[in-house]
């Protein structure tokens, strides 16, 4: 279609998309809940510092907490109401634990913060500017992870960016609010493609959509101008599990393969989220925090599934009524996909940034499955891993704990993204051992690191030690000199080396606290090259809770 | 409301189990099992029954005494096909303790002594076969001839639970060579393949021996529906197939005389049998894509070698076994590279 280009990723599933049930209402806005509850935390990096005080009032759009070092995000409030505790409180996260949250009362005025206004001419600033207001924003990539956008919209000095890609594949089942999104507000998601497109400088503009949601590409096609078409495609990609994923999808457009271990931009390609985009727009013409997103409510627990717009914070529990949700039928609760969510212990935890679909299954999938039988070997799993991975051997080594082996093997390509469990014959939890062993070596480089240090901790206190044996040493000879100079009665100067031994042990100390202090890095440059460094290998990585920045 | 987490992802229900690609397996094997009954009578049956038999009573047991659980691992099919391979290679006319003794070394040696299911480096029920065959190589290569040798079930029970055959029977009057085993020995003798073939003609068909080609084609019928299927591997038969048809093609090219033409080879013995069901055992095979080429043409061309210049009748156990060993080596050289990996890394 409109001569887009096309390649073909390896591996994948074609799966049951279920995406009908949930596309058969527009987007309606769920209502403000009397308790809003907002964690730290909901995005890669530093979770963000309280500004506010217990007690104090806040309104819409106001910061909550400021963004800690360069990877982090600022958290702002839903509405306008009261803070009522800064304490923990349980998260959506596949551990289950409490983390610290601000928990708002809200007092139904909605009331927005007078500072919250649109930016007039974003084309006048120049892109760091645009970049910090899209920070202070607190925009996350909404597609999974929530790593911060103003950083990927930062090449660096060292890339040019050719070409932006916008996700809007949507490749995991039952998930539609990106699709959604689409079809309701094509003009918004452009809008904010233009202004990424002005940060990054990048020369052209695609928005791949799997070629399942034919109202979504007939929308952004309609809301496109004339004079847009020529940097901006819309391309339809095959529907194939997971078209998604950031690097599957920058093949599938550009048939550039980003190298194992290494970031798009490296290849002159920057993918966000659609729902990204449209979060951009909100704050750069309608001056909007990142206070709300679609959340598509599905799964054959619910009488009535469907997508909404939730301010964050909004307990699961609302959304699963306002879907009609069966919840004592409710087998397993899942926040995002079916291929790579994880399952909440509770309808309790809040709506965060990244959360996308809240999905009810109503009987247990890993039930149903025959108990788990030993690898045959089939091959299976590797003819279906999108990242061409050989994901028994992994299994095994995995298992067999060889983390050396393991990684030998390229568990750090691995993207969770499931393929290989659901095809292998004896159900064998295959991403579960994955991340089990990403876990451990996590873990293990961490004690490695602290070990490091620990070690130059001691190398240095001997090399202290040992100095202060010589000046020991040295004063004690000097001392002696002088008491022998001073046997003539010469209270002067004994006054004078006492004077002497004081200064020495001033300027000794001054010189181990500077030094202590040197240990930390200074610049702003020394920082970013290591969230730099830091962001790097999470993204390898992929995100603890599974996946990319993008929606799979 | 509270909820128990208990999965991590995927949450969807898997595709497929084990049980039901063996149950497939078992399915495919039915027609060609259905002409080699036809052609050699319910002997074949009477074999695959013993099979079973011994292979599911030796899984149970061993799992037993392993101290696993039992059912999930009958029912998981594996040991049946095992049990159903070895009982297809088994000459027709065999004392009940043939197939016992295999079937019985098959699963408790060659699958449980290495550790069970998907840990054994050697098709169990080759390395049955192959015991037989080098422990009693009398009446392994005791072949009936086509057209059911006029045995009905009563008679091949007889013979295979105590030994006797109906009055005036004996077993050497009974009993012959295969078309394959004989084509060697005439060659051996300096005769060439043609006139050897015409002299025979209850023995050789056009391409290959009489119902044998039968069997063959009816075996790969079912094994490309396991292929439609994606049941098994294409590269396995694909490659092994070829290899040997070729390695044959241009040996008889060559001399005609002394060497059987390709089609022959294709469709005689355990050919089609080997490169469909026997080969394809995933555990024991390669498992990258291009290993699996690798190893399959190995195998063809190893079943060309033993048939030609070897001892032994055919060639596709040993071929298998053989090439078993050297599968860890064709798996690491053969690692497909990762996603985005660049050339030569
Ligand atoms: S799909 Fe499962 S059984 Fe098959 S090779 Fe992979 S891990 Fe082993
Ligand atoms: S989960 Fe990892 S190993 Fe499995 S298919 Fe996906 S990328 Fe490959």
């Amino acid at each position: 279609m409109n001569g887009c280009p096309a390649w073909s990723f390896p591996g994948g599933l074609v799966l049951d998309g279920h995406k009908a049930e949930s596309t058969r209402e527009p987007v309606a806005a769920a209502p403000v809940p009397p308790v809003l509850v907002l964690p730290l935390q909901q995005h890669i990096g530093n979770p963000a510092v309280p500004v506010v005080e217990v007690g104090q009032r806040v309104a819409r759009g106001q910061m909550l907490a400021r963004a800690d070092e360069y990877v982090s995000a600022p958290v702002h409030a839903p509405s306008s109401g009261t803070v009522a505790a800064i304490e923990e409180r349980p998260v959506p996260h596949p551990s289950g634990l409490a983390a610290p949250c601000i928990v708002i009362e809200t007092d139904g005025e909605d009331r927005p913060h007078p500072d919250c206004r649109p930016v007039p001419d974003y084309e006048a600033l120049d892109p760091s500017a645009l970049r910090n207001i899209i920070r202070e924003a607190g925009i996350v990539g909404l597609g999974g992870a929530g790593f911060p956008t103003f950083i990927k919209l930062n090449p660096g000095p060292d890339h040019a960016v050719d070409t932006l890609i916008l996700n809007g594949a949507e490749c995991e089942p039952w998930i539609t609010c990106d699709d959604m999104l689409m079809r309701e507000r094509p003009r918004e998601i452009i809008e904010g493609l233009k202004i990424m497109r002005h940060a990054l400088r990048a020369r052209r503009c695609l928005i791949g959509v799997e070629d399942n949601k034919p109202e979504a590409i007939a929308a952004l096609e309609g809301a496109l101008e004339a004079d847009e078409r020529e940097t901006i495609r819309v391309c339809p990609v095959p529907t194939r599990y997971p078209a998604g994923g950031e690097k599957q999808l920058i093949l599938a457009l550009t048939g550039k393969a980003v190298p194992s271990q290494r970031l798009p931009v490296e290849v002159g390609i920057v993918c966000h989220n659609v729902g990204t985009a449209a979060a951009v727009y909100r704050a750069i013409h309608r001056g909007e925090p990142l206070v709300s997103r679609l959340v598509t409510v599905t799964g054959p627990a619910m009488e009535r599934p469907r997508n909404l717009e939730v301010r964050v914070g909004t307990p699961v529990s609302d959304l699963l009524a306002l879907a009609g949700a069966r919840t004592t039928d409710i087998t397993e609760l899942i926040m995002g996909g079916p291929m790579m969510g994880f399952e909440l212990a509770s309808d309790a935890v809040p709506v965060i940034k990244t959360t996308n679909c809240i999905l009810g299954l109503d009987h247990d999938p890993h039930r149903q499955a025959a108990p788990v039988r030993p690898c045959i070997r089939c091959g299976e799993c590797a003819r279906v891993c999108p990242a061409k991975l050989l994901p028994q051997e992994l299994y095994w080594f995995a298992r067999a704990r060889d983390m050396d082996k393991v990684q030998d093997f390229h568990l750090f390509d691995c993207i969770e993204c499931g393929c290989c469990a659901y095809v292998c014959p004896s159900h064998i939890p295959l991403v579960q051992y994955y991340r089990f062993a990403k876990t451990r070596i996590w873990a293990q480089e961490k004690e490695r690191r602290k070990a490091d240090l620990a070690r130059r901790r001691h190398e240095f206190r001997l090399q202290r030690l040992e100095r202060e044996k010589h000046e020991k040493e040295e004063r004690q000879r000097r001392k002696k000199e002088l008491l022998k100079k001073a046997r003539g009665g010469d209270e002067a100067a004994k006054q004078a080396a006492i004077q002497a031994a004081l200064e020495r042990v001033k300027t000794r100390r001054e010189q181990q606290h500077a030094q202590a202090r040197n240990v930390e890095p200074q610049t702003e440059a020394q920082r970013r090259a290591l969230a730099e460094a830091e962001e790097r290998r999470r993204r390898l990585a992929g995100d603890s809770d599974g996946g990319d920045d993008d929606a799979v | 409301m509270r909820f128990e987490p208990r999965h991590s992802s995927p949450h969807l229900a898997p595709v497929g189990n084990v049980g039901r690609l063996m149950f497939a397996v078992v399915a495919a094997l039915v027609p060609g099992t259905a002409a080699a009954a036809w052609f050699f009578g319910p002997g074949v049956l009477v074999n695959m029954a013993w099979c079973a038999a011994t292979a599911l009573a030796a899984e149970a047991a061993v799992l037993r005494l392993r101290q696993r659980p039992v059912r999930p691992a009958l029912a998981d099919g594996s040991a049946l096909v095992t049990a159903l391979l070895l009982g297809l290679a088994l000459p027709p006319l065999a004392p009940w303790w043939l197939p016992v003794i295999g079937a019985a070394f098959a699963i408790v040696v060659a699958k449980h002594l290495y550790g069970g299911l998907g840990y054994n480096p050697f098709n169990p029920a080759m390395a049955g076969y192959a015991l037989l065959l080098v422990s009693f190589p009398r009446e392994m290569v005791a072949w009936l001839p086509p057209g059911d040798g006029g045995l009905d079930l009563s008679a091949v029970l007889h013979y295979s639970l105590a030994g006797t055959l109906p009055p005036g029977a004996t077993l050497d009057a009974l009993t012959q060579a295969t078309p394959l085993d004989t084509l060697r020995t005439q060659i051996g003798l300096g005769r060439p393949v043609a006139e050897a073939m015409a002299s025979r003609p209850d023995l050789f068909a056009r391409v290959g021996g009489v119902g044998w080609v039968w069997i063959n084609g009816l075996f790969l019928l079912g094994g490309l529906w396991l292929l439609w299927r994606r049941i098994a591997a294409w590269q396995i038969p694909a490659a092994m197939l070829g290899a040997l048809g070729l390695l044959a093609l241009v040996f008889w090219l060559l001399d005609p005389a002394r060497h059987a033409p390709p089609l022959f080879h294709l469709f005689s013995g355990a050919t089609m049998l080997g490169a469909f069901f026997i080969a394809t055992d995933p555990v024991t095979a390669s498992t990258t894509p291009r290993g699996r080429l690798v190893y399959g043409a190995g195998i063809g061309v190893l079943i060309y070698v033993i048939r030609t210049w070897g001892g032994y009748p055919d060639g596709v156990a040993f071929a298998v076994l053989l090439m078993n060993m050297a599968v860890p080596t064709i798996d690491h050289y053969t690692r497909p590279r990762v996603f985005g990996e660049e050339k030569g890394r």
